[in-house]
C-alpha cells in the first residue's frame, strides 16, 4: 500500500468517494450557499435569510421524523396529510388559546402516526402501503373537519407562533433547532436510538434478541405524527390561513428527499440527523436561488431534479445492496 | 429459547422441534398459496357484497364504466409490477402518463403513427436513462424515480408552455380509435397483461427478474446479467406508462397536462395488495389484476354510495377501506410473519 507512505495519495478513489459520502451533502451545501451569495450579494441579508428560515422550519421538523422512520427500514407517507389535518384543526380550537389549538393537533398527529405504527408493527403491512392509506383518508379527513374551504386565523398567539423571531431568528426554526437537537440525542444517547437503528438494521436479529420491536416502531411512527402536525400548526401561525386542500401536499416527498441527501439510507439501519438538517437547508437553497432568479418552474423542477440526482450520487453508501 | 447449545440449527422464529418445524412449512406453503390469491378472494366477496346489496352495481353499464373508463391507467401497474417484482420502485409513471398524453396528442396532429412513436420512444428512453442510473451507478430506485417524477412535470410545463397549451387530437385522427368505447381499452390492456404474464413467467428474462429481486448478489454470482435486467424493467415501465399515457389522451381527445398526480402510489397500491411484495422476489401478473380490479370496484362502490356527500368524504372512505383491505389481505397471509 504506497497509498499510506506518502500523504497525498491516499487520497484515492475509494477514500476520495468515502470521504464525499460521508461529507457530500455539507460541501455541497456550502458550495450552494457561495454560489447563491455570489449570484446575489443581497441573498447575505438577514431579510432573505429569515425568510429562508420561515421555510425550512416546517419541512426539517416533518424530514426529522421521516429520518426515524426510514432508519427502521420504513416509509411515512402520510406526513403531508397529518399536516393538513393538524391544521385544519387550528381554527376550530384557535379561540381556546394557542396551547388548546397545539394540543389537540399533536394529539391528531400522534394518533395518525398510531395507526400507520400498528398497521406496520402489528398487522406487518408494508409501510409504504399502511402510510398510504392514510394519505389518502387523512386528507379527506382534514377537508371534511375543515368545510371543504380555507379559514383565516386572527388569534394573535397563534400568529405570534409563527411569525415571531427571538434574537432575530423565528421562532420556527428555533423550535425546529431544538426538535433537531432533541432528535439527535434520541439517536446517539438513548436505548430508544439504539433500538431504533438495530431495528433497521436487522429486524429479525432484534425481535430474536428479545427488542421490544413493536414498540419501538410504533413510537417512531408517533414521533414522526406529532412531529408532522407540530408542523402543520406552524404553517397555519405562519400564512395566518389554514386550508387543508393545499397545505402539506407533496411534503412526504419533500421530506424523504432532505433525509435521503442527507445520508441516511432507505434501507434502513442508520439515522443521521445532522445530514438531516443540512439535506433540508441544502433543498430550500436550491428552490430559493433558482426562484430569486426567475427560473420557470417548469425548469426548476428539472434542475432540482438533477441536483438531487448528483448530491444523492456523491452521499450514497457504496458497495452495499 | 429453550434449544440446547449442541443443536446447530439455523435460527427460525418459533422452532423448537422437528415436527413443528415440519408442521410450519406445510402452514407456510398454504399461506403462500393464500397470499398469492388473496386479493382475488378479498375481490370476490366484495363484488359478491356489492351485487347482494346494490342493484345498480351489477348491471351492464356500470361493469363497462369499471373496465372501460380507466383502464389505460391499469397498464402502470403491469410495469409497476415488473419493477417490483426487481426489489425496485418506479415513482415517476404519474408523470410519465401525463407527458405520454400530451406527446400523444401532440403528435397525433401530424399523423397517428408520430402520436404512437413519439411517446413511446420518449417514455423508453427516459426508462432507459433511470435504469441505466439504478444499475451502473447503483442508485436508489427510489430516489432516481422521485427525480423522474419531479423532472418529468417540469418536461411536461415547458412542452405545454406552463400548461397554457393544451394539444388537441384532430376529431377525423384515426388515433381517438385506440381508446374509443368500453372494448378497445379494455383488449389493448388485457392483451398487454397477457403478454407481461408470458413475459414473466415463460421466459429467461422473468426469470432473471425473479432471481434478482429474490437475491441479487447470488443471482450476479450465477452469471444472469443483472444490471441489464435491471435497465430493461425500467425502460419497460417508462415505455408502458408513455404509452398507457397516450392511450388515455386518445380516449380524452387532448393532452391533459394536470392528469397523473398521485397514479404511481396507487400503481403501487394495486400491485402490494395483489400479493407482490415490496422487497422482490415474489409477485404475479395475476395477482396485480386482481388488485387493479379491486381497487376499481372500490372506487366505484365508494362513489356510487359516498359521492353525495362530496369529494373530501369520497377520499376519506376510499383511504379507510384500501386500509381495510390492505389488513386482510395481509392477515390473510401469515408468510411475512416469517420473514
Amino acid at each position: 500500500m504506497t497509498s499510506l507512505t506518502w500523504p497525498g495519495a491516499a487520497l484515492d478513489r475509494g477514500r476520495l468517494l468515502r470521504l464525499l459520502q460521508e461529507y457530500g451533502v455539507y460541501a455541497a451545501l456550502v458550495i450552494l450557499f457561495v454560489v447563491a451569495v455570489g449570484l446575489d450579494g443581497s441573498f447575505l441579508s438577514t431579510g432573505n435569510i429569515r425568510v429562508q428560515l420561515y421555510q425550512v422550519a416546517p419541512t426539517l421538523l416533518v424530514a426529522l421524523g421521516m429520518s426515524l422512520v426510514i432508519g427502521t427500514e420504513g416509509i411515512d407517507l402520510s406526513v403531508g396529510a397529518t399536516i393538513a389535518l393538524a391544521a385544519s384543526v387550528v381554527p376550530l380550537y384557535a379561540g381556546y388559546g394557542l396551547f388548546a389549538a397545539l394540543a389537540v393537533a399533536l394529539v391528531l398527529g400522534a394518533a395518525t402516526g398510531a395507526v400507520g405504527g400498528a398497521m406496520v408493527a402489528f398487522a406487518r403491512v408494508q409501510p409504504i402501503v399502511a402510510t398510504l392509506s392514510l394519505m389518502i383518508g387523512v386528507r379527506g379527513l382534514a377537508e371534511i373537519v375543515n368545510g371543504n374551504s380555507a379559514k383565516p386565523i386572527t388569534q394573535s398567539g397563534l400568529l405570534g407562533l409563527g411569525s415571531h423571531t427571538l434574537g432575530g431568528v423565528p421562532e420556527m426554526a428555533w423550535i425546529a433547532g431544538v426538535c433537531a437537537l432533541l432528535t439527535g440525542l434520541l439517536v446517539r444517547r438513548t436505548t430508544f436510538g439504539r433500538q431504533l437503528v438495530a431495528i433497521g438494521d436487522n429486524r429479525q436479529a432484534s425481535r430474536l434478541s428479545g427488542l421490544p420491536v413493536r414498540r419501538v416502531l410504533i413510537t417512531v411512527y408517533v414521533l414522526s405524527g406529532v412531529l408532522a402536525a407540530l408542523a402543520g400548526v406552524l404553517i397555519v401561525g405562519h400564512g395566518a390561513e389554514a386550508d387543508p386542500a393545499n397545505q402539506g401536499l407533496n411534503m412526504e416527498l419533500d421530506a424523504i428527499t432532505a433525509v435521503v441527501v442527507g445520508g441516511t439510507p432507505l434501507s434502513g439501519g442508520r439515522v443521521r440527523v445532522l445530514g438531516t438538517v443540512a439535506g433540508a437547508l441544502f433543498m430550500q437553497l436550491i428552490t430559493a436561488v433558482l426562484t430569486q432568479h426567475n427560473v420557470h418552474t417548469s425548469y426548476t423542477q428539472i434542475v432540482e431534479a438533477a441536483i438531487i440526482c448528483f448530491a444523492v450520487y456523491a452521499s450514497q453508501e457504496r458497495g452495499t445492496r | 429459547m429453550t434449544s440446547t447449545a449442541l443443536q446447530p440449527a439455523p435460527i427460525s422464529p418459533g422452532a423448537a422441534s422437528d415436527g413443528q418445524a415440519a408442521r410450519i412449512s406445510v402452514r407456510e406453503r398454504i399461506a403462500s398459496q393464500v397470499q398469492r390469491h388473496g386479493a382475488l378472494a378479498v375481490l370476490v366477496l366484495v363484488v359478491a357484497i356489492a351485487s347482494a346489496t346494490s342493484s345498480t352495481f351489477p348491471t351492464w353499464n356500470n361493469i363497462s364504466s369499471i373496465l372501460g373508463s380507466n383502464a389505460f391507467v391499469w397498464l402502470l401497474a403491469l410495469g409497476m409490477t415488473f419493477v417490483i417484482i426487481t426489489g425496485g420502485i418506479d415513482l415517476s409513471v404519474g408523470s410519465m402518463f401525463a407527458l405520454g398524453g400530451v406527446l400523444g396528442a401532440y403528435g397525433s396532429r401530424h399523423g397517428t403513427w408520430l402520436a404512437i412513436v413519439l411517446p413511446l420512444a420518449v417514455g423508453a428512453a427516459w426508462g432507459t436513462v433511470q435504469g441505466l442510473l439504478i444499475a451502473y451507478a447503483r442508485m436508489a430506485p427510489f430516489i432516481v424515480t422521485l427525480v423522474g417524477l419531479l423532472g418529468l412535470r417540469g418536461l411536461l410545463q415547458a412542452v405545454t408552455s406552463e400548461g397554457a397549451t393544451t394539444y388537441l387530437v384532430p376529431a377525423h385522427s384515426w388515433f381517438r380509435n385506440l381508446g374509443a368505447g368500453t372494448w378497445t381499452p379494455v383488449l389493448i390492456v388485457a392483451a398487454l397483461f397477457a403478454l407481461g404474464a408470458l413475459l414473466l413467467t415463460r421466459t429467461r428474462f422473468g426469470a432473471t427478474l425473479t432471481a434478482l429481486g429474490g437475491n441479487e448478489h447470488a443471482a450476479r454470482l450465477m452469471g444472469l446479467p443483472v444490471a441489464r435486467a435491471k435497465v430493461l424493467v425500467y425502460l419497460l415501465s417508462g415505455t408502458l406508462a408513455a404509452g398507457a399515457g397516450a392511450l388515455g389522451g386518445a380516449r380524452l381527445g387532448s393532452g391533459v397536462t394536470t392528469i397523473g398526480v398521485g397514479y404511481e402510489l396507487t400503481a403501487i397500491a394495486a400491485v402490494v395488495i395483489g400479493g407482490t411484495l415490496l422487497t422482490g422476489g415474489a409477485g404475479s401478473i395475476g395477482g396485480t389484476v386482481s388488485g387493479v380490479l379491486l381497487l376499481a370496484v372500490i372506487h366505484n362502490l365508494i362513489d356510487h354510495y359516498f359521492s353525495q356527500y362530496g369529494s373530501a368524504f369520497t377520499d376519506t372512505v376510499n383511504g379507510g377501506f384500501l386500509a381495510v383491505v390492505v389488513l386482510l389481505q395481509t392477515l390473510l397471509s401469515r408468510t411475512q410473519q416469517l420473514e
